[in-house]
């Protein structure tokens, strides 16, 4: 039972790393109905900047918010230069040029840094408490406390600002918002540098379990994907749920399920897209998909 | 029969110089340079059913690359283990892979084209896990060591009697990979002219006056689908043909880029687009790498970089690229110029021909 609770800590931890990546996924989805497969390398690309700036000597409480405004910059940045002049493009056109983003980012962090994998600081300590029998480290906990941060933040400022409330109706009714006097496209572009700033923050929680190096985002978005498509790929609040079920899930998986092991979890993240697409399409918080003519 | 000639379409000519550009190419080069170019080969079967599936029904998959390691394991299996002839698993590979597509797409294409991305995405990425796991049936990490094809002896005498020299087994592997090239182009040529074709683009231009009309949705993508795998196992086959063996790390996440750089390039909807796409997937990382270093202009720092990223910068900017400012690829650049040229030379726009305007952007 002990076991059981510690793998279910564990996997919370995680869990709020896929929930804040998911939750990247979710708000550029929300903004042009397109899943961003760039999201983990820029994720990745943000860690990187987050350890240049501690290695050269910046504060970590520094470094931090300094990589999130950076990464904030960079997404708005991207979607001005790749995204824009496609905005009006099929669907398939712009996951292509995702995917060929992602594809380049990859390579270009490979030429920069090197694929030497690194270790990155955690500001929090590995030393564990007691919690109902389970250890749990205090960089578990505040793991999943940063979520649990970031998703508040993230419903505050789209649910209780005038900026959320016109980056909403932008998604949602762009014509009627374009005639209102909203600048659509700025909108998305605020939607790009919000999703960027939090898919940052799970690149910098990932970074010191796994060490940093340009592949590392490679599988955390393969569980972020599950995340997204298990909560119902339109909701904030499902992403999160989402995170934390597929972390614990893999967990559990990877010790309870002999064939599974360490080197299947992420096929159990595959399992759990297929299964969902089967058994409950739109995810458990989304809604049914209406098709216009 | 001499007026039929006469009156062929042009295409059907450019068709047919291709392919003898193709057959004699072996006799040009050397055995080894034929050898990449039945890798180059491969790659443009597996872009021609990607391009099936992206170009007529509108669905993309990121995870063909997982499926040629379906279709490369299959053979290797059975003719290692089952001591099968090389050559005849071939096709069971095509088939088993393509059922195998068949039924990944069933719960993947209930819902928009994006799910399917996104699941054959986890699957290319989850691939080389999932073949290291049965590691008696597979090989685990080493994989599976194939032995050099041998060309028939009448076929080997005949090649000697062209060209002089006896035939290698790379020149085997090139023209078996350019025989299964020729027909799957046939197949897909017809494929797509015919019934089912015509459903998959009535499908991808739009999907609910596609319904109204009376075609099944889920059951033409499914079968799109299912073909292009089928597609994707050919080619994986004949991938383990020309590399002389599998192993997981043979199919990794780029080797499914690779593919759709390939199908991007050469353009989505086109016919002929896959062959220029696989020849130019294939052979830019070679080239570029030995081109980059023998130009003293670029900066020693700039070249090692280039050197370092390898094929994964260059890529990307080409995916975007493309996808900006060229979406229906080389051939829609070169098709777009052609019916500019003749409207000029002619005088006369498409309306007035009573010609259907040539495919607008096709994804």
């Amino acid at each position: 039972m002990q076991e059981f609770l510690q793998l279910v800590v564990s996997g919370l931890a995680t869990g709020g790393i896929f929930a804040s990546l998911a939750l990247a996924l979710v708000l550029i989805y929300n903004a042009m109905g397109l899943v961003n497969f760039a999201q983990g390398e820029m994720a990745m690309l943000a860690t990187f900047i987050a350890f240049t700036l501690i290695n050269r000597g910046v504060n970590y409480w520094i470094a931090l918010p300094l990589t999130l405004v950076i990464a904030f910059g960079g997404g708005i940045a991207i979607q001005r230069i790749v995204i824009r002049p496609v905005e009006r493009a099929p669907l398939l056109t712009l996951v292509i040029i995702t995917l060929g983003l992602a594809t380049l980012l990859n390579g270009l962090a490979g030429a920069i840094f090197g694929y030497v994998p690194r270790s990155f600081p955690s500001p929090f300590s590995v030393q564990t408490v007691d919690i109902f029998g389970a250890y749990a480290s205090y960089r578990d906990l505040g793991v999943i406390a940063v979520s649990g941060v970031v998703l508040l933040a993230i419903y505050l400022l789209l649910q209780r600002t005038t900026v959320g409330l016109t980056m909403r109706a932008a998604a949602h009714h762009a014509e009627a918002s374009r005639l209102l006097g909203v600048r659509v496209s700025w909108m998305l572009a605020l939607g790009w540098g919000l999703a960027s700033a939090v898919g940052a923050v799970s690149g910098i929680m990932v970074a010191p379990i796994i060490l940093l190096e340009p592949n590392m985002m490679q599988t955390i978005i393969i569980y972020a994907f599950a995340a997204a498509v298990l909560g119902g790929i339109e909701s904030p609040l499902g992403a999160v749920i989402g995170g934390f079920i597929v972390g614990v899930t893999v967990n559990l998986a990877g010790t309870y399920l002999p064939f599974v092991g360490g080197d299947l979890q992420l096929a159990v993240a595959l399992a759990i897209i297929i299964g969902v697409l089967i058994l409950k399409p739109n995810g458990l918080l989304g809604r049914p998909s209406v098709r216009r003519v | 029969m001499a007026h039929r000639l006469r009156t062929l379409p042009p295409r059907y000519w450019l068709v047919l110089v291709v392919v003898l550009f193709l057959i004699g190419l072996p006799s040009v080069i050397d055995s080894f340079q034929s050898g990449e170019w039945a890798q180059a080969l491969v790659l443009a079967i597996a872009i021609m059913g990607l391009n099936i599936l992206v170009g007529y029904s509108g669905q993309l998959s990121l995870g063909h690359g997982a499926f040629m390691a379906l279709g490369a394991y299959i053979s290797a299996i059975l003719a290692t283990r089952y001591k099968m002839d090389y050559l005849v698993t071939v096709p069971i590979a095509g088939l088993l892979t393509g059922l195998i597509g068949f039924l990944f797409g069933v719960p993947a294409l209930r819902l928009s084209a994006l799910y399917l991305a996104l699941a054959t995405f986890a699957l290319a990425v989850v691939a080389p896990s999932l073949i290291k796991r049965p590691a008696g049936l597979t090989g685990g990490v080493q994989g599976i060591v194939l032995l050099p094809p041998v060309p028939p002896q009448p076929l080997s005498d005949a090649y000697a009697f062209l060209t002089g020299t006896a035939m290698t087994s790379d020149q085997w592997t090139y023209y078996v990979t350019l025989a299964w090239g020729l027909v799957l182009f046939w197949l897909a040529w017809n494929l797509l002219r015919h019934r089912a074709g015509r459903a998959m683009r009535a499908i991808r231009d739009g999907e609910v006056a596609a319904a109204a009309s009376g075609i099944n949705l889920a059951g033409y993508k499914t079968l799109a689908f299912g073909i292009s795998a089928f597609y994707a196992g050919i080619a994986g086959s004949l991938f383990g043909l020309a590399a002389g063996f599998v192993s997981p790390d043979s199919f990794p996440v780029a080797l499914s880029i690779q593919l759709l750089v390939g199908a991007v390039v050469g353009g989505l909807a086109s016919i002929p687009g896959p062959l220029i796409g696989g020849i130019f997937a294939y052979f830019l990382p070679i080239e570029s790498n030995q081109w980059v270093p023998t130009q003293t202009w670029i900066p020693v720092q700039i070249a090692t970089t280039i050197e370092k990223a390898g094929p994964a910068v260059t890529y990307g900017a080409v995916l975007i690229l493309i996808m900006i400012f060229a979406p229906n690829g080389i051939v829609g650049l070169v098709g777009g110029a052609y019916a500019r040229l003749r409207g000029r030379v002619r005088g006369a726009p498409d309306r007035d021909t009573g010609q259907m305007p040539q495919d607008t952007q096709t994804v």
